[in-house]
């Protein structure tokens, strides 16, 4: 193309500020001549502001620059574990750690506290993961698409995340005697809250422990015999018929249990 | 600022309408609450209006997927399946309950997690959500800090995060003062244009305001549906009420009680 004709600076100046008011042909004109003149790009560059453009694009990036590194990292622990468990949480280790100081005071043959509770001990935090009275953004969670077993499940593992390492740490026994046991009550209380609500299931299983086994041991003094590695069977029973009845009751962790 | 509209916001519809019930029973407890109701709704706002236990809260739950329906058909978005329903689903329930440590950013950033948004647009739907709520000055204050009707806002920021197909807000003005009411309406008329709102309220004057119909529930049944217009149409002098609308509203259940 020749290029005889150039835009004026005046012309060039609207154009590159966005005038609407320039007719569409000498507009197009103008596009046209940009793409074979450099002369006329030279004077676009010397007219054109790029704070406008930087605005929009540090308008796009900010959000995600902007937020701060803590706020992030709380975001992604809530996703794990919801806020409403952290007291629960908090709870079960100080129950934990009053419970090993009591084994170091009290002399050896009495049976250990902590091995005592160690079953019951994530069941707090796991009935703090879903239902009502538990959790208060409970209803506004239960209508979202990631609600249900997935995000139950993903709640008790971080659950487990603390509550095993806290009991291999305060046991120093081998994990054979109260590992398995704690995970059949993760999962019975999983089962059970599926039918009458986790608040509740986890109540019955805790009040249910003490009275049976925690209760009469201590008043023997003798460890209970549920927690000998010969009942290990039975552990594992209880763990794979509870993930049975979680597999199918999964439904009932999306929807609002008005009980 | 611009915001990239993808395909699937932009393919046509192809259901008629956004939420379709047919003789829909919803039990709350031992209650029948919702006790054979039929609705056919599409896009606009849906004013759900009747006296305290008409059961329009469990009929919100119910449209919300978090209550099964105890009989009857209930299709949202031409009967997709409910995961894919919640993800277009905005919903904020009477009362609702919220993390009081989190910022008004970190609670809607939440929400959008858990309606499964792609991590690349949480950033920016949140903040246009918390721009559209008129919290943007209260962003990083957190929860409990805020006011009551900054709370309700922040949890309208939350319902509309995923710029939902279907809304359901349960008493939104409830604890609002007259301007944040004026706010709020003016809000549900730029919702509008292509989302499903379902307000619920017993506030006659909610209704008259911001909603293009009607629909007014008492003891479970649908006892009337129509525009704002035809309920106000309803009522005449010699009925309980301070405006059209609210003479229509008491002439409506009037007339029902006595059929009843």
């Amino acid at each position: 193309m020749t290029t005889e004709w150039h835009a004026s600076t005046a012309l060039v100046r609207r154009y590159v500020a966005g005038d609407t008011g320039i007719a569409a042909e000498v507009e197009w004109a103008v596009e046209v001549h940009l793409e074979s003149c450099a002369e006329c790009r030279a004077k676009v560059v010397e007219h054109a502001s790029v704070a406008p453009l930087l605005d929009q694009v540090w308008a796009a990036v900010e959000p995600a620059t902007s937020a701060v590194p803590a706020g992030r990292r709380r975001r992604w622990l809530a996703t794990w574990a919801s806020p409403a468990m952290v007291p629960w949480l908090a709870m079960t280790v100080l129950v934990t750690l009053m419970a090993l100081v009591a084994d170091l005071t009290i002399n050896n043959s009495y049976p250990s506290l902590v091995l005592l509770i160690a079953p019951i001990a994530p069941v707090a935090g796991v009935a703090a993961a879903w239902g009502r009275g538990m959790d208060p953004a409970y209803e506004l969670v239960a209508a979202t698409p990631r609600a249900g077993l997935y995000l139950l499940l993903r709640r008790t593992v971080a659950v487990l995340v603390v509550v095993i390492p806290l009991l291999a740490v305060t046991t120093w026994l081998s994990p054979v005697r109260w590992l398995l046991p704690c995970l059949a009550f993760t999962v019975a209380t999983l089962a059970l809250g599926g039918f009458v609500g986790m608040r509740r299931a986890a109540i019955g299983l805790v009040a249910g422990w003490s009275a049976i086994v925690v209760g009469p041991s201590l008043v023997a003094a003798r460890p209970p015999a549920v927690l000998e590695p010969a009942g290990l069977g039975v552990w594992a029973a209880v763990l794979v018929l509870g993930a049975c009845v979680v597999w199918l009751r999964g439904g009932a962790f999306n929807r609002l249990d008005l009980r | 600022m611009a915001r990239v509209v993808d395909a699937a916001e932009v393919a046509p519809r192809t259901y008629p309408w956004e939420i379709a019930a047919t003789d829909l029973r919803v039990r709350a407890g031992r209650r029948m609450a919702v006790d054979g109701v039929d609705l056919s709704l599409a896009t606009g706002v849906h004013g759900l209006l009747g006296p305290n236990g008409a059961g329009k809260t469990t009929l919100i739950r119910a449209l919300a997927t978090v209550l099964r329906p105890a009989s009857g058909e209930l299709d949202l978005l031409g009967g997709a399946d409910v995961r894919e329903v919640r993800r277009r689903l905005g919903y904020l329930p009477q009362e609702f309950g919220f993390y009081r440590r989190f910022t008004v950013r970190e609670f809607v950033e939440y929400m959008a997690w858990l309606k499964e948004m792609p991590k690349v647009d949480i950033p920016g739907a949140v903040q246009r959500a918390i721009e559209r709520a008129g919290l943007t000055d209260r962003a990083d204050s957190k929860l409990k800090t805020l006011s009551g009707g900054m709370v309700r806002r922040a949890g309208i920021a939350q319902a509309i995060v995923n710029d939902p197909a279907i809304l359901l807000l349960d008493e939104p003005t409830a604890g609002l003062d007259p301007a944040q009411r004026m706010q709020f309406r003016q809000l549900l008329r730029d919702l509008t244009e292509d989302t499903c709102v379902v307000v619920s309220t017993h506030l006659v004057e909610d209704v008259a305001a911001a909603c293009s119909d009607v629909i007014l529930l008492d003891n479970g049944r649908v006892v009337f549906q129509g525009a704002a217009t035809e309920l106000a149409a309803a009522g005449t002098a010699a009925d309980a009420g301070d405006s059209p609308m609210e003479r229509g509203y008491s002439a409506l259940l009037a007339r029902k009680g006595a059929a009843g």
